[in-house]
């Protein structure tokens, strides 16, 4: 039963993939059903790169999964290069790459064997395989590690490995699941140059989803999901142009930091986005506002040109009631808050190492944090943030150098120092089957806080994180921009000075990442000094100084501005952390090389 | 079916095997760890087991009796004279049982009304009753000699004469060694199977796999096929052990030990397939197999305990299980011979439940999420 190569002249209309009024029901633990995807009719058309664009949770997983034939609808059709997927699924796999959203790789086979289980899969001949290897090598520049195991290359490698195997039976369409997630930006702009050269050299169709607003604007066409729902679908443009007219650039006023401004600014009833944008303010507002509208007091907006992001918020802020808690958290936020000097060094950190045997994870780190900053850790996964991290919170011993936090010596007092941070680890560590009160309780507790000064402490936190509404409910199963703000809530549940959060972001969809820097933000100006790891550059911009890391060393410390002049790129477009970030990775390769 | 990819599967499976180090441990390491815990250190056979003989007043006779106990290798004896020394041993934990010759033990053995008691530890039950059979085995021997030695010929005219078939050693590892096959084809089948295809759920590399010409069924065979080897490794380990080690005869033939071994491995693959269709969680996949296959196949299969004593309902729940059968066939094959009227039940029963096990996973194992 072989497969024969499809015949690419089969297909019936125009379109690649085509849904009509496509449903898809899940049964939750509770027994009840939701809508991942409802009634969603969406057409794509041979040729093209097409993106689908939404926060988590908005069915972009679960369409892909449809295309190829994963799941079975509930209601509704798709068809697949002229095929019903869900009566004829493997018809549809046998001739369509898909990449999942988590690694679908074999990690202890090597990158050769890999290729060579998917070509014998796929039943690619011996000459086959002579000429796809070489191209294939050659455009995701996996040739010097063909003998490496999976589980052994980057994420960026690992993501481009997946890609190869997808790719090596040359099928019709490519589906890819959040290719770039985790994937640092010089591994992303190849990742797309590779599926664009793929879409243009070999008349591919490409459908991927991503929840990078930056990369909806490269893709051909994009759908917009939300809800379950397609909001709107189009070329780029089109979803920019919702905007036009209501994007201006605010200059920041000397009394004032940049995200103070961008703070001020998001809390104006008519705005949908403030973003910051190197030292201005990049805001978009949901009517035309009047020149002189009170959000524009003592400010001089200058109408510039929508993005994609633009239209794309003015879309989610209209179909939802989202609004952003904008409320500045007061009192008894911290100790730190009385005191509040920008120039106390709170954490010193000299000629920092970490070795794990032979490999070292952390190589000759120095920075320091003074009080009532934002400071961010950047770097790709792998590059020793983690690390630092935990040897900062005193979760790990370090292998050389000297390490303060809030004046007191890692090496030797950890218990006193620990008193005085709160750490949110990357993963939601509070208890999921315990309901958000008895976390927030629990926490209180441990922290040695007893009576009315802990109701007190958990009455605040409830308060400040807008948690009233969800007290009841267990928090293993809220949604992750709720178990954001409650793990957080636990952490400052014992006014910590220093607030150490890993990976805040990651998971948690655009709409509540921006509440979530409002938050830090508003934390900062109360003297609490932030201590923040990302991978996602533009949230960069939030911190007020940072350090660039990569393969464990620091390769760029400074401020946004700073580290953006490092950035090369060509007038008029305005550099940004992520293009600096690409230049200071090619340099250090280079001078490595 | 495609050959070239069930023979790409099978390759990638085998290079996880050798790479993965808890695959290895489990099928290839565990066996022997057990093998020489079972062999060596595990023994259900009570030995030099600390008794009391209470001797009042002693005589000759007394001696002969003390002399009986003393020789045997079952028993350490530690002469009181007194009840009440013995009890108090007895109570400290330092005996285990007390043989008591009552008062004028001589005089009474003449008119052939002669006691003796003996009095055992009963905490272990099992080991208990041992004991006791080993002690009137050590009376028996005594009157044996007398009756040999024509002291009186008067007494005990009936003498039991007691042999014990297939095991005449009442070596436990008779039945140890097969019962550990048992195990070993348990863990590698169900247990190892379900959790490397948990493996694959979890790890997300199934649905990578799914979209590709590749059929339900060449994944499943895919599967098997390595662990089965696996399986089939791990009884002739075993079984060679038993043989060679430790003197375990095999009265039954090889081929059908090798054949009834298969088939139960099959019916444990089965098993362990159904298990990962079920959940897709390592965790839980071994969770499952543990209760419902590993701890089954020691405790009901009639490895350990004897399903002939155990209640009813217990005893009919262990007719559900195949390791019932298997412990069965094995423990017939390795100390009886090829006894066919018990192998073709047994055998058949196993095959239905092959049957089922495997029409329900491939009605379950679908190319969907």
């Amino acid at each position: 039963m072989e497969e024969k190569v499809s015949d690419k002249g089969a297909l019936v209309g125009p379109y690649v993939i085509e849904s009509r009024e496509l449903t898809k029901e899940f049964v939750q633990v509770n027994k009840e059903r939701i809508k991942a995807l409802d009634s969603v009719s969406i057409s794509v058309s041979r040729g093209t790169v097409t993106g689908l664009i939404g926060p988590d949770g908005a069915g972009k997983t679960t369409l892909i999964r449809l295309t190829a034939g994963l799941f079975r609808p509930e209601a509704g059709s798709i068809r697949v290069l002229g095929i019903d997927a869900a009566s004829e699924p493997q018809a549809v796999q046998s001739r369509v790459g898909y990449m999942p959203q988590k690694f679908g790789l074999y990690e202890d086979l090597s990158v050769q064997e890999n290729l060579d289980l998917y070509a014998d899969l796929h039943g690619l001949s011996r000459e086959a395989r002579a000429e796809r290897y070489p191209a294939l090598m050659q455009m995701t520049g996996l040739s010097r590690f063909t003998g490496r195991l999976a589980g052994r290359l980057s994420g960026g490698m690992k993501q481009k490995l997946g890609l190869a195997c997808t790719l090596v039976s040359t099928p019709e369409l490519l589906l890819l699941d959040e290719p770039t997630v985790g994937v640092d930006p010089l591994s992303r702009r190849e990742l797309w140059e590779i599926v664009y050269h793929l879409a243009r050299e070999q008349n591919l169709t490409v459908l991927l989803s991503t929840s990078y607003l930056d990369e909806a604007e490269r893709c051909g066409m994009t759908i917009l999901l939300f809800k379950g729902r397609v909001l709107e679908s189009g070329v780029p443009s089109k979803i920019s142009s919702i905007a036009a007219g209501r994007v201006f650039r605010v200059e920041t006023p000397a009394s004032l930091k940049p995200r103070q401004l961008q703070f001020r600014l998001v809390s104006g009833s008519a705005v949908v986005d403030a973003s910051l944008e190197g030292e201005r303010v990049r805001l978009t507002t949901s009517t035309d506002p009047a020149r002189d509208d009170p959000l524009f007091q003592g400010l001089t907006p200058t109408p510039i040109a929508p993005r994609f992001e633009d239209g794309f918020m003015t879309l989610v802020r209209r179909a939802s009631d989202h609004t952003v808690d904008t409320r500045f958290l007061s009192g008894g936020v911290a100790n730190g808050a009385k005191h509040v000097s920008s120039d106390e060094v709170v954490v010193e950190v000299r000629n920092l190492y970490k070795r794990f045997g032979e490999f070292t994870a952390v190589k000759d780190a120095s920075f320091e944090v003074r009080r009532g900053e934002i400071f961010g850790l950047l770097g790709p996964n792998g590059a020793g943030k983690s690390t630092t991290f935990r040897m900062l919170c005193g979760l790990l011993p370090p292998s050389e150098g000297t390490l303060g936090v809030a004046g007191v010596d890692l090496r030797r007092a950890r218990a006193s120092a620990r008193q005085r941070i709160g750490y949110v680890a990357q993963k939601f560590s509070l208890y999921g089957q315990l309901s958000v009160s008895e976390n927030l309780e629990f926490f209180a507790r441990a922290y040695g806080l007893r009576g009315a000064r802990q109701r007190e402490r958990v009455d605040w936190a409830i308060e400040q994180f807008d948690l009233q509404a969800i007290t009841g409910q267990t928090s293993g199963e809220l949604p992750g921009g709720y178990k954001q703000r409650l793990a957080m809530a636990c952490a400052l549940m014992h006014e910590p000075e220093i607030l150490f959060l890993d990976e805040p972001t990651s998971g948690v969809d655009p709409l509540a990442r921006r509440e979530f820097w409002q938050r830090i933000s508003a934390l900062a100006d109360h003297g609490v000094t932030v201590i923040v790891t990302t991978h996602f550059m533009e949230e960069a911009e939030y911190c007020d100084r940072m350090v660039i890391m990569v393969d464990g060393e620091i390769l760029a410390a400074g401020t946004p501005a700073g580290i953006r002049q490092r950035a090369r790129v060509v007038e008029p477009k305005e550099p940004t952390i992520e293009d600096a970030f690409i230049a200071i990775v090619e340099d250090f390769r280079q001078s490595a090389a | 079916m495609s050959a070239r990819r069930i023979t790409a599967l099978l390759r990638k499976e085998m290079l996880q095997i050798f790479r993965d180090p808890s695959s290895i441990a489990i099928a290839i390491v565990l066996p022997i760890f057990l093998i020489l815990l079972f062999g060596y250190g595990l023994s259900l056979d009570p030995k030099d087991i600390p008794v009391a003989l209470v001797v009042e007043n002693p005589t000759p006779v007394s001696a002969g009796v003390g002399a009986a106990f003393g020789l045997s290798r079952y028993f350490r004896i530690t002469t009181v004279t007194s009840m009440k020394k013995a009890e108090d041993l007895m109570r400290e934990g330092r005996v285990d049982g007390i043989v008591r010759l009552g008062q004028n033990f001589d005089r009474r053995l003449l008119i052939g009304t002669a006691p003796i008691q003996v009095i055992v530890q009963g905490v272990d039950a099992n080991r208990a009753r041992i004991i006791e059979g080993y002690a009137r085995g050590a009376i028996g021997q005594w009157m044996g000699q007398r009756n040999s030695a024509g002291a009186d010929s008067s007494v005990g005219p009936v003498v039991v004469q007691s042999r014990i078939w297939f095991n005449a050693d009442s070596d436990s590892r008779y039945f140890l060694v097969p019962g550990l096959v048992v195990l070993i084809m348990t863990i590698t089948g169900a247990l190892l199977t379900a959790m490397v295809m948990a493996r694959e759920w979890e790890r997300g590399t199934l649905e990578a796999l799914f979209v590709t010409p590749v059929r339900a069924g060449e994944i499943l065979i895919g599967k098997t096929v390595p662990y089965f080897l696996l399986g089939m490794a791990g009884l002739l380990l075993t079984a060679s052990t038993g043989r060679f080690l430790f003197h375990v005869p095999l009265r039954g033939s090889l081929l059908v030990l090798t054949a009834v071994s298969a088939l139960y491995l099959c019916v444990a693959l089965g098993f362990g397939l159904l298990i990962s269709s079920i959940t897709r969680s390592q965790f839980v996949a071994g969770q499952i197999a543990l209760i419902a296959a590993f701890l089954p196949a020691v405790f009901l299969s009639g490895f350990i305990f004897d399903l002939a004593s155990v209640p009813k309902a217990v005893r009919l729940v262990s007719y559900l299980l195949p390791a019932r059968y298997y412990v069965s066939l094995l423990q017939t094959l390795f100390l009886a011979g090829d006894i066919w009227s018990i192998i073709i039940p047994d055998c058949a029963v196993m095959l239905v439940m092959l049957l089922v096990l495997f029409g329900l996973t491939l009605r379950k194992t679908k190319k969907r999420l």
